[in-house]
């Protein structure tokens, strides 16, 4: 999957779990846990949308990688 | 038969409406059958009847604020009971364009007609404002109603413009709206009364779809979009500004009564942990457990083993609660927070724990909690940890009796048998109310969280 197509993956996911953040303003390097407040459930809902619609499940032992709007990004776009 | 009264959804709570009925008139109900949606200054909850039988008659208009206590529907025997209503054979009914806030409303008090013959006329498409009563000093009967319904459909007031005011609406339905874009005024509801709900909207959203050619951006919204989008954040903003309220005073009074005492321990949590990724190595996404539901599990079996932790302070005395009903603080995106109950949580398991966590955190999110949800925790647990904090005291729900508090888990360095190594632990704290226990006890439960922590596979 391009980055592109990963990114519009992750916001869409995001949306549905953080309605109030403003998705398309949203730099990259938003941090999920300190800057969106993503708490632990909200994470694993994240990981569930995007596994659904791009069939990347994550590995519980990358989440601690995956901090940022962007890693999400790259993780997705380098295994979709 | 008992009318079903306005019941009080939490200790703090003095007064609530009806925001969407769940049964219509003539419908029967049984009792723990879910009847309406109660919006109470903290959220919106589902609740059931506690009376079996014919719904006849709601007693209350959508969006009246009453005290709790207040009748708000009433329930007969058997359908003989219930008084004539509209034919049994399918009438088209139009929508709804009367708003409890609109001009009806004034109408409404100027006239005084009761909420019951308001409702048989909104059953019936009659306009009350514009029937001649012959009951007690002009009032409007229910015989005036009926009258006026068989001499035909409103012709005595002019058919409005549909757009002159919104339908009723669900406030799903308006959540719904706000999200999907799609504009209330021109959808016809299918719910009671002839409001919209939130299917009504998820239809009209799914139709626009499917007609829009991949691609394409959406219309440009009319203007008349923008006064209701702020209407809506306006809306969200006073209900964050309620619940502020609510909490302060919930906050201020539990600081009053209740003589805390806050203990705080440093947990291991390495085992913790590494039985939970064991376990999640199996399974999928939607079943992963995280480290709250092992902290949660911990807690509602240590509140099971130390009782003068797990009940309620009510009439000057403690009562011990047999279940451990497991509160469990939500933050709320925009701000404040509630804490349902899991119920009977020291019996689930860590995985039965995930998964109520999860249900009770999306659905308290989206205001969708039951009544005993709210009104039942018996002790409560916060996790701020989450977030980022290493240790938070809390003030103590009243009228419980203890409050426990998690903190992030963090990597230390930490000492065992002389050998210094690093592990995840993570900062216990428990606010105790005094009048109940002393620090012994409450050290006893905490060093029982961190027992309990130290064999996960027995959880």
């Amino acid at each position: 999957m391009n980055e592109t197509d990963a990114r519009s993956a992750v916001l869409q996911a995001l949306r549905e779990v953080a309605p109030d953040v403003e998705a398309e303003d949203l730099d990259p390097g938003a941090r999920l846990r300190q800057d969106l407040e993503l708490d632990s459930l909200d994470f694993l809902r994240l990981l569930e949308l995007l596994a659904a619609s791009t069939g990347v499940a994550a590995q519980e032992e990358d989440y601690a990688s995956l901090t940022t709007v962007q890693s999400l990004v790259d993780y997705v776009a380098a295994r979709a | 038969m008992p009318d079903l009264r306005m019941p009080s959804l939490g200790a703090d709570m003095e007064r609530g409406k009806v925001v969407e009925w769940l049964v219509r008139p003539g419908d029967y109900v049984h009792r723990g059958d879910l009847i309406a949606e109660v919006d109470t200054e903290k959220t919106v909850m589902e609740i059931e009847s506690f009376e079996e039988g014919v719904l006849a008659e709601y007693l209350v208009e959508l969006g009246q604020t009453v005290p709790v206590g207040t009748p708000i529907a009433r329930v007969t025997g058997t359908p003989a009971d219930v008084p004539a209503g509209p034919p049994a054979t399918p009438i088209a009914t139009p929508p709804d364009v009367a708003s409890p806030d609109g001009a009806a409303a004034t109408a409404a008090a100027e006239r005084a007609v009761p909420p019951p013959i308001r409702h048989l006329a909104h059953r019936l498409d009659v306009d009350v404002d514009h029937i001649d009563g012959t009951g007690p000093a002009g009032a409007v009967t229910r015989a005036d109603v009926e009258a006026a319904a068989s001499a035909g459909p409103r012709s005595s007031a002019p058919p409005e413009p549909a757009a002159a005011r919104p339908p009723r609406s669900s406030p799903r339905a308006r959540r719904l709206a706000d999200e999907l874009g799609v504009d209330l005024a021109r959808l016809t509801g299918t719910g009671p009364d002839g409001a919209v709900i939130g299917d009504d909207v998820r239809r009209a959203a799914e139709g626009r779809l499917e007609e829009r050619p991949a691609g394409a951006v959406p219309a440009p919204t009319a203007g008349g979009d923008g006064a209701d989008v702020r209407g809506e954040r306006a809306r969200a903003a006073e209900r964050t500004a309620s619940l502020r309220r609510a909490i302060g005073s919930l906050m201020a009074r539990s600081k009053r009564e209740i003589p805390h005492y806050y203990l705080s321990t440093t947990i291991d949590l390495s085992s913790a942990l590494e039985w939970m990724r064991d376990e999640n190595a199996d399974l999928p996404l939607a079943e992963r457990l995280v480290p709250a539901a092992l902290l949660l599990a911990a807690s509602a079996r240590a509140a099971k083993q130390v009782p003068e932790m797990n009940g309620l302070f009510v009439d000057g005395a403690f009562r011990p609660s047999d279940a451990v009903h497991l509160g469990v603080a939500v933050a709320l995106r925009g701000g404040g927070l509630v804490a349902p109950a899991i119920h009977d949580a020291e019996r689930l398991a860590p995985g039965e724990l995930m998964s109520a966590l999860r249900d009770v955190v999306a659905r308290a999110r989206a205001g969708r909690l039951r009544r005993t949800e709210m009104s039942d925790p018996t002790i409560t647990v916060t996790n701020l940890g989450d977030l980022g904090v290493e240790s938070v005291f809390g003030v103590i729900y009243a009228p419980q009796v203890a409050l426990v508090g998690f903190g992030r888990v963090v990597e230390r360095p930490w000492a065992i048998e002389g050998l210094l190594g690093v592990r995840p632990v993570v900062t216990a704290t428990l606010s105790a109310d005094h009048r109940v226990s002393d620090g012994l006890r409450g050290g006893r439960f905490l060093a029982l969280v961190d027992e309990l922590l130290q064999k996960p596979e027995e959880l």
